[in-house]
């Protein structure tokens, strides 16, 4: 009598959220879908058939290009720099010096402030501006002799969208530190000791021992951080606003349909984004559950 | 804990101090630029610091500011403490009471994390409209449901650390499902609350996409003012830098005073932990 009330209570308690989350999630993918096969384009909805015409338009627009372009650059130099930067500092972080919940916690900062704050500072330390103008991360290059570092970030033809990948790694790269500290700490010291008892260099225990058996931290770190800048956005606009030189599909998905009220081709870029992150994500899902259930 | 400290370690300072000053550079800018007065501003003299402590920069970003810091907070409260009281739930049913298809409900709820959100935008913003439901209100609800898979896998985690016994026990001596959580599990969920409580505050304060998309300028918070703000040719960067510091100032101070738990939160983001 009372596990059947007991069912039906864990029922009853847990429904309120699949039901918020089947609705806002997949009906809301599917309703998506829906206005992406459709010529809606205005202020009132439009569902007539279009077929899968506002993907092969995009497919064929050279702004989707500038956007595919721009977030494979981002992609490679954020999650490249996050990785390595992490893994230096968390293998540093590892040696038991004094001060080291210091550090952590410093380099592990950024993480708590919005992409918006650090998008409005670092425009401002990569003002681009020239000769007398000179501010910023160039004001200080110059002021330490070190002019050749002076750049146009952000401003330059093609590769701008690495100088916004670079404040993203300001703000991530303490996030991959922790993850790779955390998968530190988890190797049994002894295989340390035994290495080096072997006679192994700092240098090799970390490459050759460690680094292959944080190989699942660096799967999270890459598809964590990869899926992330699939969808960045706010970082880009707070430095930058909307330019098409640093357009991602996240920016123009926002243009067309809220500034173009395209809303077929929105929904069209809106869905292509869903499957690049997919990709990613549910096979990262059903291995993380699955290794979960073996241990 | 590392205990093998060996003595030739201590260049190590040299790379982690030239890090710290980097993390540290833009926190700097902000926060000296802030104290000085408006006749010391020049990008000129940006890095150099002030000649004394003045204030006006920060009265001027108060000033401009303030409503959008309250309607912030007004959205924030109630979004991080409805989606965390909903996600202890989820996850306690989800780890301690299996039911036929509670394996597929787990990782069904888990893909909502990860979604980009412009791939239900247009129906979101049709929903809220036809339901009539619109700014803050409207922003907080979003918080809320976006807000679930995360606060679900968390509590899920740490309910299914603790052991099986525990309920069985509490079952032979006949509480109820609702008693075992109330009685035994609530007083002992604290410190996944306050990792929880931290992860959706500062999720929901640093949001910028639903906000953007969601509110009108009396409802902005901070970070669609801020933005704004910065975007306007009229603010100086000095007054941005200056509410640049009020719009982290939140989150900063949590992170200081509760940066174990945050890290925690963190951490399962990743699904790890």
């Amino acid at each position: 009598m009372s596990r059947d009330k007991d069912r039906f209570l864990n029922i009853l308690l847990i429904s309120p959220s699949i039901l918020a989350v089947l609705i806002f999630v997949y009906v809301f993918i599917g309703w998506s879908v829906r206005v992406s096969l459709s010529k809606w384009k205005g202020l009132t909805a439009d569902y007539t058939w279009n077929g899968i015409n506002n993907y092969l338009e995009l497919f064929k627009d050279p702004r989707f290009h500038v956007d595919i372009r721009n977030t494979v650059i981002f992609t490679g130099v954020f999650v490249f720099g996050s990785i390595i930067l992490g893994f230096i500092l968390a293998v540093m972080l590892d040696q038991g010096l004094k001060g080291e919940g210091f550090f952590r916690s410093l380099f592990l900062f950024p993480m708590a402030i919005s992409y918006i704050v650090t998008g409005v500072v670092w425009r401002w330390l990569m003002n681009p501006a020239a000769g007398s103008r000179t501010s910023g991360f160039n004001l200080l290059f110059t002021n330490v002799g070190l002019d050749s570092l002076v750049n146009q970030w952000h401003t330059t033809p093609t590769w701008g969208i690495a100088a916004i990948a670079l404040a993203a790694i300001w703000q991530m790269s303490g996030y991959t530190m922790a993850l790779y500290l955390a998968g530190l700490r988890a190797i049994p010291l002894e295989l340390k000791e035994a290495a080096r008892i072997d006679g192994a260099s700092e240098f090799q225990i970390y490459r050759r021992i460690m680094l292959p058996l944080l190989s699942p931290v660096t799967l999270s770190a890459l598809i964590i951080l990869g899926h992330m800048s699939l969808k960045v956005f706010d970082l880009i606009i707070a430095i930058a606003g909307k330019q098409l030189p640093l357009d991602v599909p996240a920016i123009y998905m926002w243009q067309v349909t809220f500034d173009g009220l395209f809303y077929g081709k929105g929904a069209a870029i809106g869905i292509l984004l869903l499957i690049s992150v997919a990709v990613l994500i549910i096979p990262y899902i059903r291995y993380t559950l699955k290794t979960e259930a073996q241990s | 804990m590392n205990i093998n400290l060996r003595p030739g370690r201590h260049w190590l300072y040299i790379p982690l101090i030239a890090m710290a000053i980097f993390y540290l550079l833009p926190m700097y800018v902000i926060i000296i630029t802030g104290f000085k007065s408006f006749a010391e501003i020049d990008l000129k003299t940006m890095w150099d610091l002030p000649k004394g402590i003045a204030l006006d920069n920060y009265i001027e970003a108060w000033t401009k500011l303030s409503p959008s810091l309250r309607n912030s907070f007004l959205m924030v409260i109630p979004a991080t403490l409805i989606s965390s009281a909903l996600g202890s739930l989820n996850g306690y049913v989800l780890a301690k009471w299996k039911f036929r298809g509670s394996d597929l409900i787990f990782p069904f709820i888990l893909f909502g994390m990860f979604i980009p959100y412009q791939s239900i935008m247009i129906p979101l913003v049709q929903f809220m409209n036809g339901a009539g439901i619109s700014g803050l209100p409207g922003l907080a609800l979003a918080h809320i449901i976006y807000g679930i898979p995360i606060t679900t896998l968390t509590f899920r985690n740490y309910y299914a650390s603790l052991p099986q016994e525990l309920l069985e026990a509490a079952k032979m001596d006949g509480a109820t499902m609702l008693g075992i959580y109330r009685y035994i599990l609530l007083p002992i969920s604290l410190p996944s609350f306050v990792v929880v409580l931290i992860w959706q505050f500062t999720s929901a304060w640093n949001d910028f996409l639903f906000a953007v998309i969601l509110t009108g300028n009396r409802e902005w918070p901070i970070t669609v003012a801020l933005n704004n703000m910065a975007g306007s040719q009229i603010i100086s960067w000095n007054v941005q830098m200056a509410g640049s510091l009020l719009a982290a100032l939140p989150t900063l101070l949590v992170y200081i005073l509760l940066g174990r738990y945050f890290l925690r939160g963190l951490l399962a983001g990743s699904l790890k932990g």
